[in-house]
């Protein structure tokens, strides 16, 4: 099998299910003859045709709703996002209506929405998002944001087959830039479990998406130059959480940093420290440590944006701390 | 001054001649204002035009948007609202015109594109996304339809104070696809706000043709359903979308509440820079370009009918050419933004939020707020407080 790019493993997915499903079909804006504004889904509408790669108007909300009736009557509909800053126009329906279908009425909602997220890309406040706090807090709703091209394919295939809504986030930064060389076969990788990516065991860094990218490499510097041994665990799906790996790992190495490129107030950092708190506070040797953009809107010019989304340079000084606490 | 359009999508069925008010298009205008309006559209297209070579030096951090095309709609429009009496509007990604006829600077685009500290939001947003009240605009969000709402806000408070005051917001045919336009445009029509809607018909929303965005034969038809008046001009006669969007604004300003004006243009170029077009179908684009060109028809129309010599316009050509160069000179001069300036102007109080605890030393946030006393140190004052208690 040929290297492929995460967006490539996405679209793969993408066509390998609605193969699979007849039920599978895509909607969102420009998705069809453009193939999406980043050509995720190039190809598509070619080979699956205008009812099932269908172009819809400027109109979020309709196209969560509509995807939720669909679903109802038994198909699996995959929403796209043109940027996944625009899914706040989708947030009543995703809410209220989807998040409590199976609960409040037994009706089931198999949906997956997806977009492109994240910053790092000069994309100002409104094409840099990352709203998986937003969500977090809704019961009802799974999130996914994978950091690999083996995740995001997997886990893609896994989010259309679940029998309940998933939100699947892409890290723009991501798309074009990691490559990898997938297995033969119907590749997948479940829901709700995290992977350790480095194995290490004197610190721990918690994170997703882009920035696993950064911790990788904060990782790898604190081993050649303090001869520290860090453990990575690329959480992978952040609801439900995996509490086992993080109960793992605090005690592997008992002492934590969480990593990501969201705001820190209300952040999902915030929730993992209060389960390492209730599930794992005896085995702590120092306090969960978090290293999260700063709490404001994200700005556009570069020397603005780098500054308040976290670097490899911040994670190394976590680790740092961390160690010598 | 022609008003044919090409044929092709629909979009191109403009109404001819529909909009020939008598005693003749223009009349209410003097040879002023008339220079004027091209002015701005020539401003427009020069401006972005210096941009894209701009952005081909990777001096545009961002995406580049143009209106190549729609300067007729955008100046047009903005020109028939009255400034001396404190008239608002809110531009989108295609309303450069709009924003300069109200007063932006090419200095302030510019240095906005090319997220300078000195720009109008000191670095913190994109493109034409700014705003100034004072001079009557107020910047936009990338979320389509969000403004129409906001719109109905800045009206209603006009209405409430009693004030002189119109107000006018712009709509792509994509964003007249949203919820916030439905929810804004009917709160407005509701409460007979000052309101003018300008449904900018480019026949497109990014790559998706406005037959795939509505059902509605024509977008002035949503008009009827809100119970406001609606019209539909060639877009590309700056003379015919100024008394369009005119008679709007006197109709606001006479207590008469919302209308909707659907002006029919064509987006010449890709929804930003890097859009390649390659849904468009062949031809459609070179036919515009040829026979319906906003600027051409104008100046047509101004040296034909209107008599005004072409050097008259070449004086302006000129003008527009040094502004420009003294401007990206300007910009190009102008700082990138202090990195900690990010953490500036979150609230009004407190105006300035602490830097996270990695990117301080000591005076770290976490040290001050976050850290119990005890942490790291033993502290026997806390110890002592906890045993206390
Ligand atoms: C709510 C929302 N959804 C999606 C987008 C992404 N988007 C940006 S511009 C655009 C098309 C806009 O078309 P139109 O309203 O016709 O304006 P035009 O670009 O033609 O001037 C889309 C879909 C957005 N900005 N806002
Ligand atoms: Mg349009």
């Amino acid at each position: 099998m040929p290297e492929i790019t995460y967006l490539e493993g996405i679209r793969q997915a993408l066509f390998e299910e609605m193969e699979r499903d007849e039920n599978v079909f895509c909607l969102g804006e420009d998705i069809g003859a453009y193939g999406g504004a980043f050509k995720v889904t190039e190809g598509l509408l070619s080979k699956f045709g205008e009812e099932r790669v269908i172009d819809t108007p400027v109109s979020e909300a309709a196209i969560v709703g509509a995807a939720a009736g669909a679903a109802h009557m038994g198909m699996r509909p995959v929403c796209e996002m043109q940027f996944i800053d625009f899914i706040s126009c989708g947030y009543d329906m995703l809410t209220n209506y989807v998040a409590t279908a199976r609960y409040r009425a037994m009706l089931p909602c198999p949906m997956v929405v997806r977009g492109p997220s994240g910053g790092y890309v000069r994309g100002g406040p409104f094409h840099s998002q990352n709203p998986e706090a937003a969500f977090l807090h809704t019961p009802g709703l799974k999130i996914v944001y994978p950091a690999t091209v083996s995740d995001a394919k997997g886990l893609l295939k896994s989010a259309i087959r679940d029998d309940d809504c998933v939100l699947f986030f892409e890290h723009k930064y991501l798309y074009r830039r990691i490559k990898e060389e997938l297995a033969e076969g119907d590749h997948l990788v479940p829901i709700g479990k995290a992977r350790i990516a480095r194995e290490g065991a004197d610190v721990s860094v918690i994170s997703y998406a882009a920035t696993l990218w950064k911790v990788l490499e904060a990782a790898e510097q604190c081993e050649k130059e303090d001869g520290l041994s860090v453990e990575v665990v690329d959480l992978r799906t952040l609801l439900p959480l995996d509490d086992d790996a993080i109960v793992a790992t605090v005690k592997k190495t008992n002492r934590v940093l969480v990593v990501h490129e969201d705001t820190r107030t209300g952040g999902i950092a915030g929730e993992i420290t209060a389960r390492i708190n209730e599930l794992a506070f005896e085995w702590l040797d120092a306090p969960v440590l978090r290293i999260t953009a700063a709490d404001v809107p994200l700005p556009y010019a570069p020397s603005l944006e780098d500054y308040v989304l976290p670097q490899t340079a911040d994670i190394v000084r976590g680790i740092r701390r961390l160690a010598a606490y | 001054m022609a008003t044919r359009a090409p044929t092709g999508s629909r979009a191109g069925k403009a109404p001819a001649g529909q909009l020939r008010a008598e005693p003749g298009p223009g009349a209410a205008l003097t040879r002023e204002q008339k220079l004027d309006l091209y002015y701005y559209m020539r401003l427009t297209r020069s401006l972005e035009e210096r941009l894209v070579n701009l952005y081909r030096q990777t001096k545009v951090v961002g995406g580049l948007f143009r209106s190549l095309g729609q300067e007729a709609d955008a100046v047009g429009s903005a020109y028939a609202l009255d400034r001396s009496k404190g008239d608002v509007l809110s531009p989108l990604i295609r309303n450069l015109g709009s924003m300069l006829v109200q007063g932006a600077t090419p200095l302030e685009i510019l240095r906005q594109y090319m997220a300078k500290g000195d720009s109008p939001t000191r670095g913190r947003e994109l493109n034409i996304h700014f705003g100034s009240p004072e001079r009557g605009f107020i910047g936009q969000i990338s979320h389509l339809g969000d403004m129409v709402p906001v719109m109905a806000g800045v009206t209603l408070s006009f209405k409430i104070r009693k004030q002189d005051r119109v107000g006018l917001v712009y709509v792509g045919d994509g964003a007249t696809s949203t919820g916030s336009f439905h929810e804004g445009i009917n709160l407005a029509a509701v409460q007979r706000c000052p309101l003018v809607v300008i449904v900018e018909n480019n026949g497109y929303a990014y790559s998706t043709p406005i037959s795939r965005q509505t059902a509605a034969a024509e977008l002035k038809d949503k008009a009827s359903g809100y119970g406001i008046p609606g019209e539909r001009v060639d877009g590309n006669d700056v003379i015919a979308v100024y008394e369009a969007t005119r008679r709007a604004v006197d109709r606001a300003r006479r207590g008469e509440g919302v209308s909707l004006v659907e002006l029919v243009t064509y987006r010449r170029k890709g929804h930003a820079e890097h859009d390649n077009q390659s849904y468009v179908p062949e031809g459609e684009i070179e036919r515009w370009e040829s026979e319906n060109d906003p600027l051409t028809r104008y100046v047509g129309w101004l040296t034909g009918i209107e008599g005004i010599a072409a050097s008259a316009l070449e004086q302006i050509d000129a003008r527009v050419v040094q502004e420009i160069d003294l401007a990206t000179d300007e910009a190009e001069r102008s700082p990138v933004p202090e990195s900690d300036d990010a953490l500036i102007g979150i609230y009004a109080d407190p105006p300035t939020l602490e830097p996270l605890w990695f990117r301080e030393g000591v005076r770290s946030a976490v040290e001050k707020h976050e850290r119990p006393a005890s942490w790291g140190t033993h502290d026997p004052e806390t110890v002592k407080a906890t045993e206390d208690a």
